[in-house]
């Protein structure tokens, strides 16, 4: 049944700078579903967050992505967030002059008119800001500043996630968002993001470490390893990669290539 | 996802330049080529007296004698002064009574333009000058300018009608022995608007010029003198566009401004000639000296300009801070794409003692295009306490374009503090690609991004200007990204 997934990932081949990175990844997501993507350095976690949003750097020689039954790779970057896909970068990108509120207020009514609907007037979208920034309670003078700029790393993932709630995205992946945060940032963080959620909505969540996972509890946890995903199951399976690290499936791994 | 931004790119850079029509009207036209006859013919079309005439001569002579100065960071293809023509008219009344007198091609001509001559059609607060070629065609509000005292008109008129006044005035503050270009305008100049604001009135609108060249293988010279007298107050517009053509068309203009003491004067600019196509055919030579004096005491000069037009620009409208606690100001976005090159600035030349100048300019380069800012801060013995600020930030949009800074800062007081800052930036596809993730597209990001860079310019202008100037940044722009 085709149409239950949400996202649906079929023998996935993509290459960054001539280099296969994904060798033929399959995954399948539903509404209102959790995954978490864990793997070593190198596995190729974020080389699929860049083929989902559209990133040009990685080029897909091979398989399909279907969004909601849609060809998921015909679209164009920007189709693809309007569609309801939203990615916390690992790395916010500065926009300098740019302000946060021209910013958001820009990609929302983008989305507004991919839907159909007018764009918000000022003081409703004022009025969401505040609504959304008290949600995610980041602190009110970040939205007034220039976007990410001079933000320290902590405040920029927190805006990530303030952006999310703005958005309201369908499909939201989490590249490494715990990364650079403390505890208290992270707890601020994944709270966020499971206000944010309904239950239709799915998270992808792409991280080395179990403790994110302590706050937004995935439903099935997948280990990816030189392109290909080795290992799928609940969410025991972090607690167990915190314990005896990534070596063993590696070992396992290599062995079913050899 | 290559193929789409490329695509994005090659639909944007390839808009059209919404300006590049022509008019198909009667216009009168002199013999090509320069010579003493040409300027005689000129001034004798104008009915001009005898000392203007002899100030054309002078400058003529001059002119003969100089050289096209090569110290600009431009490539310019050598122009045959022989082959343009000096003054080309739109064949009509000289001066128009009534709307009723003005030819309907022409009325039609600045309505699509978005500048309506009918007084009625205009937002009040905005009286206009429309120059085409050679002539002014006609200058709305001037009636309602009169009651106040205000002289608002073509310069020809201001010649026959205030003759003191402009001789008083003409070549104060550009002599025309100040460069080529200058000497080349002062002798074969046609028309221009003239602005006097008597003391103590503060002129209720805003005044404006428009320029339009019409005419094939002419050249446009305009003069535009505007004084203030003591205590006054004006804030002046001026823009520009021109047919899209294949040949190169020289565009040399003189602007003067005379502050009296506590006089304002903001001059704003929204620069929009024809700029070539995207190989670089074609396209304005604008090689315009604009300078304006700080005559009196606590008097303020306040240049704003957007230059998005032209296929190559040389231009440094400056300030002469003469008045003890005079100011100076220029707020600059040049903007180059394709071929063009930019080179401009400004000069800030404090002589009075607790003079202030502020320089901001932003320039932005896409495409091949080379975009240098030139800027001299000159603070003499007798300035006491002079101050400068200056800022100059450039964006590259793509890796095959230049942006160069030249600042000259001369000092002879030693109380004087004069601060520069600089940055150099470059939009880059991470930033664009954030945007993407968030539904906006590649187009509209480099909107968002480049008049967030430009912001603080445009906030400068007036509301009306602020608006075209923030649409013709994106149109100039969008898709330069590669």
């Amino acid at each position: 049944m085709n149409n239950s997934f949400l996202l649906q990932i079929k023998d996935l081949k993509a290459t960054i700078d001539n280099k296969e990175i994904l060798k033929g990844l399959n995954l399948e997501v539903k509404p209102g579903e959790i995954h978490a993507i864990m793997g070593p350095n190198g596995s190729g976690k974020s080389t699929l967050a860049s083929v989902l949003t559209g990133r040009e750097i990685a080029q897909v020689t091979h398989g399909s992505v279907s969004f909601d039954g849609k060809d998921l790779l015909s679209l164009s970057p920007e189709e693809r967030a309007r569609e309801g896909i939203f990615l916390s970068f690992q790395y916010p990108i500065e926009i300098p002059g740019v302000s946060m509120v021209n910013f958001m207020k820009t990609a929302v009514n983008e989305q507004r008119k991919h839907r159909g609907l007018d764009p918000l007037s000022a003081s409703d979208f004022l009025k969401l800001m505040r609504e959304k920034k008290e949600l995610v309670e980041i602190d009110s003078a970040l939205t007034n500043r220039s976007v990410n700029e001079g933000f320290s790393g902590g405040e920029k993932k927190k805006n990530e996630i303030f952006q999310m709630a703005m958005l309201e995205p369908r499909l939201s992946i989490l590249d490494e968002t715990d990364s650079g945060l403390d505890i208290d940032a992270l707890r601020i963080v994944a709270n966020g993001v499971n206000k944010i959620r309904k239950p239709d909505t799915s998270v992808i969540v792409i991280t080395h470490y179990q403790r994110l996972l302590d706050y937004i509890v995935p439903d099935v946890v997948h280990v990816l390893y030189n392109g290909r995903i080795v290992r799928t199951a609940g969410k025991e399976l972090a607690l167990e990669l915190e314990e005896r690290g990534y070596d063993w499936i590696k070992r396992e791994a290599d062995n079913v290539e050899a | 996802m290559d193929n789409n931004q490329d695509k994005v790119l090659n639909e944007v850079t390839q808009g059209e330049y919404k300006y590049g029509f022509v008019t198909d009207i009667d216009t009168e036209k002199i013999p090509v080529g320069l010579n003493e006859e040409i300027v005689r013919l000129i001034s004798a079309k104008k009915n001009e007296p005898e000392w203007l005439l002899e100030f054309r001569l002078k400058a003529f002579r001059h002119w003969q004698t100089m050289k096209m100065p090569s110290w600009a960071n431009l490539k310019i293809p050598e122009i045959k002064y022989q082959d343009i023509i000096y003054y080309a008219a739109p064949k009509q009344r000289v001066a128009p009574e009534s709307m009723d007198d003005v030819d309907p091609e022409l009325k039609k001509t600045f309505e699509k333009l978005g500048i309506p001559l009918e007084e009625q059609k205009r937002l009040t607060g905005v009286a206009v000058d429309a120059v085409m070629d050679s002539v002014s065609v006609k200058t709305t509000f001037r009636e309602t300018l009169a009651e106040e005292g205000i002289i608002f008109c073509s310069f020809s008129e201001a010649v026959r009608e205030h003759p003191s006044l402009v001789q008083k005035y003409l070549a104060s503050v550009v002599p025309y022995t100040d460069n080529f270009f200058a000497a080349l305008n002062s002798a074969v100049f046609s028309d221009g608007s003239f602005c006097y604001i008597p003391k103590g009135v503060r002129c209720p609108m805003e005044l404006s010029t428009y320029f339009r060249i019409n005419a094939a293988n002419t050249g446009q010279f305009e003069r535009t003198l505007l004084i203030a007298d003591e205590e006054a107050y004006v804030s002046y517009l001026e823009g520009c566009t021109a047919p899209q053509r294949d040949e190169n068309q020289l565009h040399a203009a003189v602007v003067e401004i005379v502050a009296e003491r506590g006089a304002e004067v903001k001059y704003s600019t929204v620069q929009n000639w024809y700029p070539g196509d995207r190989e670089g055919r074609g396209g304005i030579y604008n090689f315009v000296t604009k300078r304006g004096i700080c005559k009196g005491e606590s008097s303020k000069i306040s240049w704003t300009q957007v230059e998005t037009g032209s296929a190559i620009t040389w231009k440094y409208p400056s300030c002469i801070l003469r008045g003890d606690n005079s100011v100076g100001e220029f707020y600059s976005v040049a903007v180059t794409n394709n071929h063009q090159q930019a080179d401009t600035g400004t000069k800030m030349i404090h002589l009075g003692k607790n003079t202030r100048s502020t320089i901001v300019s932003k320039g932005i380069s896409a495409g091949l295009s080379q975009n240098s800012y030139r800027g001299l801060v000159k603070v003499v013995k007798k300035a006491d306490n002079a101050r400068n600020f200056s800022q100059c930030d450039s964006l590259l949009l793509g890796d095959r374009c230049g942006a160069h800074t030249f600042p000259y800062i001369e000092v002879d007081n030693q109380s004087a503090v004069v601060e520069h800052e600089a940055t150099t930036s470059r939009i880059g596809e991470d930033q664009i690609f954030y945007c993407n993730q968030r539904g906006i597209s590649t187009e509209d990001a480099i909107g968002l991004i480049v008049n967030g860079y430009a912001r603080e310019v445009i906030n400068k202008l007036p509301m009306e200007f602020a608006v075209e100037a923030t649409k013709l940044l994106q149109i100039s722009l969008e898709g330069s990204v590669g």
